[in-house]
């Protein structure tokens, strides 16, 4: 059995680690365990194959549970549904040895043949699951699901026996274990959905799960009540005995029920008012304090149309590139405790980091180096350069930032710059005709590893959006892939982020913090059953298991 | 009276079809897709995700696909809420919306009739100036300022005896009170600006002073025999004023959060979700024409001069 030596040094590590965090508090009874939290928009739906944003994940990750789960503070791959697990030499192929107790909410068995029938479920083109992509990993996943081939069976995932699940990838992939945590390859039900039509098995009356909690309640707008599962293998852990997630959209109206005492956490706090809990933290550091902005794995960005003049200059990319102040926009204008950004991976991604390639401040050398990169491309000291505009989708946070960029680029380059928000559709529909010269973006990582961020470049990618295409980083990303050896890889990796930073078809901002607000009676319960402070992770998924109520 | 009413009845349907297929068409003329998401797609699901809502078909064919379900009371799927069909989604909403949307109305009738009484009984004094600029500022002060004012005041902000109310949504009975007078205050400054107008007009009139003549008092005066005629020009602003506040006010819902139809109105729109705008509108043409009609056989007994035979 070959453990990551990973897991091992951070389970010794969390062992030492967890006695910092340990607190004495009074856990209240269990009839007052009903955990409210503020949950941000009313779920599209909670089919875990077809589900995409952020609120249903939150509800889902509770619901069921995949072969692995994660340890709530790290996010590590911790034993799911499976107990234990080995990798080959190679690194393609992994067994998964599923838990005997492992039990569907409503008392039936969960076997191996239950994940090979939801993955291909997952994968089967009708399904039209859009985070199918998640399971291309896997060998024949892709081509089954664009109809390349048409027998499911191909794909490499097969049960042996009742409990033991043989999964074949394409190439060996590190942050597989994290992806079996992933909505998209948790088991379904397959004797409930296949006696409901559409989506109908999604409903509090038919549900079926098999994760720590259930379905209890989904009145539309209003609330989505959650009970603990007695048949979740795990079900002593969970100390709360009811959860209600509130769909509540305006930051304001949030905040409003979190301070009458109705939330214990919200989504997100008012974006005008961050500034103000800030100060308020600091000011009293020993008060109680609900505000907390942990972070995030996301990156606030820029990107160029590379594909016509001016942007197709590589240095009049980079002349605008440097004439951003970075810190200063995180330090004045987002407010929140994010961190200017040097690379496009955030730092510490997975243990990766790339030392700043790009400049975190305006010094007088780097408004020098751009004006003379701008001359150089024929247009010295701003002159004759064509009228470009910053496209955004509406908000006041975007604008105030393409505000303050449009002024420096003004100030260090001499050139004017446009300014115009769309609608959120309209916007999305303009970036991917490239129907823009500058636009803003953001991309969250799906999982703690560089590859989410740094395989959105290669040519033609569907996330690529700026006409950029460089074989040779398409081939350091085809190359990282294949290396099982981490300090290796990430070596491979360090050079296409080298690439993408040199090139820069697009310009990291921000490192993304996720500013919440958490009453002061909510603690957790790490894995080892200790009680700690409330702790955030940095893909801000929920750990309802790991949630408890204090006086 | 009777054949009036039928009449009327069937002629909404042909407003209902024109509406239908005038929004059917204008709402797909706004760039992007109910399927548009900041993450790339691949194209074969986005196609399998395009056939099964019909939308790789020709427009005309999904036009007819569309009418077909709507004569059979089937208004389709909501695109974005996968789970909902959009008759599920407004029958769960639209109760409530329905309860507030009464509440407020009838808070707007009592106040903005009253005001307009108290006004009208002596015109161009303080009893009229005082109710009339206190109703202009009803009408100036949008929603989204009552609204949170409201809370201030009387849920959660000035820690006084006032915290009574919850700050949002829709658990206790009494939640719908805040919102209710949120959402009415606007309705009644109208109320109260029409039926001033209204009941001055009347007061004009000769039977009025034969009242007066008789000895009536002042109070049986203006309420038994002025309001009567006076309040048509109330009623007339009623029709399309309860359609409105029925739909429910997007923004009192969002600030209130309160699980009601409003908030699909402009959330679908911004969704792309076709079917549920559709059904949104067709719910709203559908309350404005029977509101209307309402109005309009009310007028019947109100107005002795009216008459539909």
């Amino acid at each position: 059995m070959f453990v990551r030596t990973q897991s091992l040094l951070f389970f010794t590590l969390s062992f030492f680690a967890s006695d910092l965090f340990a607190i004495s508090a009074t856990i209240l009874p269990p009839k007052d365990q009903v955990v409210w939290i503020g949950n941000g928009a009313e779920p599209r739906e909670l089919d875990p194959a077809i589900s995409t944003g952020v609120p249903e994940s939150h509800i889902i990750d509770n619901l069921f549970e995949g072969l692995t789960g994660l340890d709530p503070i790290t996010l590590e791959p911790i034993p799911g549904v499976a107990e234990s697990w080995t990798k080959s030499e190679d690194g393609r192929t992994y067994v998964f040895k599923i838990r005997a107790d492992a039990k569907w909410s409503d008392g039936k068995s969960l076997t191996a043949e239950d994940f090979v029938w939801s993955w291909q479920r997952a994968l089967r083109p009708e399904t039209a699951s859009e985070y199918s992509y998640q399971l291309y990993y896997i060998k024949n996943a892709e081509a089954f699901n664009t109809s390349k081939i048409k027998d499911q069976n191909k794909i490499g995932v097969h049960a042996r026996g009742k409990n033991e699940l043989v999964v074949e990838l394409e190439n060996p992939t590190p942050f597989f274990l994290q992806l079996t945590a992933f909505h998209t390859l948790y088991p379904v039900p397959r004797h409930t959905i296949e006696k409901f039509p559409g989506q109908k098995w999604t409903r509090p009356e038919n549900m079926v799960s098999n994760g720590p909690f259930k379905l209890s309640e989904w009145k539309i707008n209003q609330h989505i009540k959650l009970v603990p599962n007695e048949n979740y293998w795990n079900h002593k852990l969970t100390k709360i005995s009811a959860a209600y997630l509130y769909p509540i959209e305006r930051q304001d109206t949030e905040e409003r029920t979190f301070l009458s005492g109705k939330l214990h956490r919200t989504n997100e706090v008012p974006v005008l008012k961050i500034p103000l809990y800030e100060k308020r933290q600091k000011s009293n550091p020993t008060a109680y304090k609900p505000y907390r902005a942990d972070p995030y794995l996301g990156i606030y960005f820029y990107r160029f149309n590379v594909t016509k003049p001016p942007f197709n200059d590589p240095r009049v990319r980079r002349a605008f590139a440097l004439t951003i102040d970075r810190s200063l926009i995180a330090q004045k204008i987002t407010r929140a405790g994010e961190q200017p950004a040097g690379t496009f991976t955030p730092p510490g991604t997975g243990g990766f980091t790339a030392p700043p390639l790009l400049n975190l401040r305006v010094t007088k050398k780097d408004v020098a180096e751009a004006q003379e990169l701008l001359a150089k491309a024929g247009y010295k000291g701003g002159k004759g350069f064509p009228k470009v505009d910053i496209l955004f989708n509406t908000s006041d946070k975007h604008k105030k930032i393409a505000v303050a960029i449009q002024q420096m680029w003004k100030k260090n380059l001499g050139v004017d710059v446009g300014l115009y928000n769309k609608e959120w559709k309209v916007y999305l529909n303009a970036e991917k005709k490239l129907d823009y010269q500058i636009a803003r973006a953001a991309w969250i990582g799906d999982y703690p590893d560089p590859n989410t961020f740094l395989d959105m470049f290669v040519t033609d990618g569907g996330n690529n959006k700026t006409g950029w295409s460089n074989k040779t980083y398409d081939g350091l990303i085809q190359e990282a892939s294949k290396i099982l050896d981490q300090k290796l890889r990430y070596e491979t990796l360090l050079k296409a982020e080298k690439i993408l930073m040199d090139e820069l078809p697009i310009v990291p901002i921000y490192v993304y913090t996720k500013p919440q607000l958490v009453a002061e009676q909510l603690k957790m319960i790490d894995n080892t059953g200790k009680l700690i402070e409330y702790t955030s992770n940095i893909q801000d998924r929920l750990f309802l298991k790991n949630m408890v109520l204090v006086k | 009276m009777i054949r009036f009413i039928i009449k009327r009845i069937l002629g909404m349907i042909p407003v209902i079809l024109i509406i239908a297929t005038v929004t059917f068409f204008i709402i797909r003329l706004a760039p992007g897709g109910p399927f548009d998401s900041d993450r790339a797609i691949p194209e074969e699901i986005l196609a399998n995700i395009n056939a099964k809502y019909h939308l790789d078909k020709p427009i005309y064919a999904q036009y007819f696909i569309y009418l077909g379900n709507l004569v059979r009371g089937d208004l389709g799927p909501s695109f974005r809420y996968a789970n909902r069909s959009v008759n599920e989604v407004i029958a769960s909403t639209w109760g409530i919306s329905a309860i507030l949307g009464l509440c407020s109305l009838f808070y707007a009738l009592c106040i903005g009739i009253s005001a307009g009484i108290v006004s009208a009984s002596k015109p161009n004094s303080m009893r009229d100036y005082v109710p009339m600029t206190i109703s202009l500022l009803g009408i100036c002060l949008p929603s989204f300022v009552i609204g949170p004012l409201f809370i201030l005041c009387f849920a959660h902000g000035f820690g006084l005896v006032f915290e009574y109310f919850n700050v949002g949504g829709w658990e206790d009975p009494k939640d719908v009170v805040l919102p209710a007078i949120s959402l009415g205050t606007m309705y009644s400054a109208y109320v109260a600006r029409l039926a001033r107008g209204g009941l001055l007009d009347v007061v004009k009139q000769d039977y009025i002073r034969t009242a007066r003549a008789k000895g009536l008092s002042e109070f049986t005066v203006l309420v038994r025999h002025t309001l009567k005629g006076g309040l048509l020009p109330v009623v007339s602003f009623l029709g399309p004023a309860a359609a409105g506040i029925m739909v429910g006010s997007f923004v009192v819902e969002t600030i209130f959060n309160i699980p009601g139809m409003g908030r699909f109105f402009v959330q679908s729109a911004l969704n792309r979700d076709y079917t549920l705008v559709m059904g949104m509108v067709l719910v709203f043409a559908c309350l404005l024409l029977v509101f209307n009609l309402l109005v309009d056989i009310a007028y019947a007994f109100l107005d002795p001069r009216v008459s539909y035979e």
